[in-house]
């Protein structure tokens, strides 16, 4: 199942990202919104380490039946960052953290470790078993700022709740005929 | 005069406290006919484009429940020493638009016998007031709120034109509990709410959020900021965080002269009024007439009857959920579209009216069981699989009667954020909803069992859920020894002072309220307007 920018747009317009509601659903028809042009935000060198992170991440942490997950990601992480200030620190902090911990483990930052060493880093953490916190510590912050930003963006899009045989996953402005509809 | 500007107006002809559902049709319906109101909000004004923020709080495992609408603070402090725990702050939002930013928005009617438990049955006390005599309120109250419905359901009470709008269809998990329903002779039909099945009224159809409980990003659900704005447009004033800390009355004790109330700033201001009308649901509204004792009223502002907070009722609420071996389709819409009313009306006493619903939400949703779970990669799908797969489940809101011991007091340990005390709350089941309840657990398993599905949870009967619809503690009534208020809704203790809120209730039926309740905001509208 191949992700796309037009998924994260969804993604996206469905939490209000780009106007809101309104925003919802004229662009969501047309396919487009914020990062639709490709071009990511490049205010500060953070934020480009904080994708490429992010692009890391969903490479270990998305189901193995979704591909091509690097456009989806910057899509909605840049979506998500654009006008919130407070969420861009918090996911950098968080992807500083992360790379920390790579750095200590493995002497690399995150984003340049193999898919299979990323995973080990995450069990070293003991990530699946971390509350995510935004105000929480460090791993609690990381579970909350980046798992669980990645997790939230895919599971309320279209394409997520395909993946559990969920046309209109909760979150997600998807109309009146799901509900109605027996399982194909 | 800007949104900030807190300090009182010039005297005015009414003054409303509670910006919910029931303030804001008293407000809109008054200041509609040309009269001057204002209006004294405890909580904040929330704007639309928050509610995304609010879904995903909702949405996320970091958070509360309390977390969505902010109903943890010192401000929201209360006690709850009843049989039953009684979880107020998941029960209610301070804010524009009240308890309904977060309701369901179920709009049954009451059945005509719930205003007659006394004569019937013997049991709680005759309305004042018949189903007939409030009908037409009804009938104003669906199409102020805007409400989908259809004329399917066989023991609905008599009705006198369609529902607004058209009903929203069954969903796919109806279809399974609704042939087992066949099975058992048990007729089922559609849910009136008040959420738009198309544009109404300048708000959206709904677009299938599926987070209506507790929040709808679109405004297709009905809340009471809808008729705040209406009221603003025909130009009443809406103060927010102003929580009301007490009534003034003057020297004769025969009229409310002023509500006091406090802004963030620490002031106090005073706000005068030709009338008065408390709107803060059944809880607040006891606790604000409780906190206005005087010399003359020592023990509380309209309360000579000594019923101001008690006959606390709540709809008892009972889950029966289980698993089925098939995908059931859940979590796709917020809101259940089938319903049984068929053992509402009852030819004996006990047990007394329950009706069970089907849900469209039953189990985790996807979003929280991935964002719960922990695992990743390979891992996630098969957990989400795991744990959304094959619910399938039911809900009955059953009958308690009213009983003075459940009631509402003032702490007097314990404050809130102005020093005030908190609300007390004590909240007894009793003999009939218990029995009521063993009854609707009954048919909810039956169902289940016909259906097929493995119940995987059931509430025990005598350890209900709050329905979370707070009733009775200001009870409507035509003797003042018994009662808080008469059938105009107007205290019998002050000739300025009247009552919108389930608090007037004498009994509380098994429906959920809050079309009585704005049925009742109207018809109390038009008395006051009488008045001025």
């Amino acid at each position: 199942m191949e992700l796309t920018r037009r998924d994260a747009v969804a993604a996206l317009a469905a939490i209000g990202v780009g106007g809101g509601v309104v925003y919802g659903a004229t662009e969501l028809r047309e396919g487009r919104g914020p990062g639709e042009s490709g071009e990511t935000p490049t205010s500060a060198d953070d934020t480009g380490a904080l994708l490429e992170t992010t692009v890391a991440l969903a490479e270990i942490i998305y189901p193995p039946e979704v591909t091509e997950t690097e456009s989806f990601v910057r899509t909605f992480v840049s979506g998500r960052i654009e006008d919130d200030d407070a969420r861009r620190e918090a996911m950098v902090d968080a992807a500083d953290a992360l790379d920390a911990d790579a750095r200590s483990e493995h002497g690399a930052s995150f984003r340049e470790l193999e898919p299979e060493e990323g995973d080990a880093l995450l069990e070293t953490l003991g990530m699946s078993q971390v509350d995510p916190n935004p105000e929480g510590d460090e791993r609690q912050r990381i579970r909350y700022y980046l798992v669980n930003e990645l997790l939230y963006g895919l599971m309320r899009s279209p394409k997520g709740g395909q993946l559990v045989g969920i046309e209109n996953p909760p979150g997600y402005p998807g109309g009146l005929d799901a509900y109605q509809q027996g399982p194909e | 005069m800007s949104a900030a500007d807190r300090t009182p107006s010039e005297r005015v002809d009414v003054c409303v406290v509670g910006a919910g559902p029931a303030g804001g049709i008293v407000a809109h319906s008054l200041a509609d006919r040309g009269h001057d109101v204002v209006v004294l909000e405890a909580g904040p004004r929330v704007p639309l484009a928050e509610r995304l923020e609010r879904m995903e709080r909702h949405q996320r495992p970091a958070h509360d429940w309390t977390d969505v609408w902010g109903m943890d603070g010192e401000r929201d402090a209360y006690s709850s020493t009843g049989d039953v725990d009684y979880p107020l702050n998941r029960t209610r939002i301070k804010g524009v638009g009240g308890t309904t930013l977060h309701w369901i928005g179920y709009t049954p009617r009451f059945h005509p016998k719930d205003f007659e438990m006394g004569t019937r049955y013997g049991l709680g006390t005759d309305w004042p007031i018949a189903y007939d005599d409030l009908r037409p309120y009804y009938a104003e109250a669906e199409s102020e709120l805007g409400v989908a419905g259809a004329e399917d359901n066989p023991f609905a009470p008599p009705r006198e034109e369609p529902f607004p709008m058209e009903a929203f269809p069954p969903s796919h998990s109806d279809s399974i509990l609704g042939a087992a329903c066949e099975e058992l002779d048990i007729e089922v039909h559609s849910v009136p709410q008040a959420r738009n099945s198309e544009a109404y009224d300048g708000r959206s159809a709904c677009v299938g959020y599926g987070t209506c409980h507790p929040v709808c990003p679109s405004g297709a659900k009905y809340d009471g900021s809808v008729h705040i704005r209406k009221a603003e447009s025909e130009g009443a004033r809406v103060v927010d965080r102003a929580p009301v800390q007490r009534l003034e009355h003057d020297s004769e004790g025969e009229r409310v002269e002023a509500a006091v109330y406090a802004t963030p700033d620490g002031t106090e201001h005073r706000q005068e009024a030709r009338q008065f009308v408390v709107a803060c649901g059944a809880i607040e509204t006891p606790r604000l007439l409780l906190l206005s004792q005087s010399e003359q009223y020592p023990d509380g502002l309209a309360n000579s009857s000594g019923a101001v907070g008690r006959y606390l009722m709540d709809h008892l609420l009972y889950l029966v959920t289980g698993r089925l071996m098939e995908p059931t389709e859940q979590h796709q819409v917020g809101f259940s579209t089938s319903v049984t009313h068929q053992f509402y009306d009852h030819e004996e006493a006990t047990p007394g009216s329950f009706f069970v619903g089907f849900l469209n939400y039953a189990g985790p949703s996807p979003v929280e069981a991935a964002l719960d779970d922990g695992g990743w990669g390979d891992d996630l799908t098969a957990a989400v699989e795991r744990s959304y797969g094959g619910h399938i489940g039911t809900e009955a809101l059953v009958e308690q009667l009213p009983n003075p011991n459940s009631r509402v007091t003032l702490d007097p340990d314990e404050t809130d954020d102005h020093g005030n005390p908190v609300p007390q709350i004590h909240w007894t089941v009793g003999d009939h909803g218990r029995t009521t309840a063993e009854k609707a657990i009954e048919v909810q398993r039956d169902i289940l069992d016909e259906a097929g599905a493995r119940v995987d949870y059931a509430t025990p009967a005598d350890d209900p859920l709050s329905g979370s619809h707070p009733m009775g503690t200001t009870r409507m009534g035509d003797d003042p020894a018994e009662s808080v208020v008469d059938r105009r809704l107007r205290t019998h203790d002050l000739e300025n002072l009247s009552i919108a809120s389930s608090g007037v209730f004498p009994t509380g039926g098994a429906m959920n309220p809050t079309l009585t309740i704005v049925a009742l905001s109207l018809k109390a509208a038009e008395h006051i307007h009488d008045d001025l």
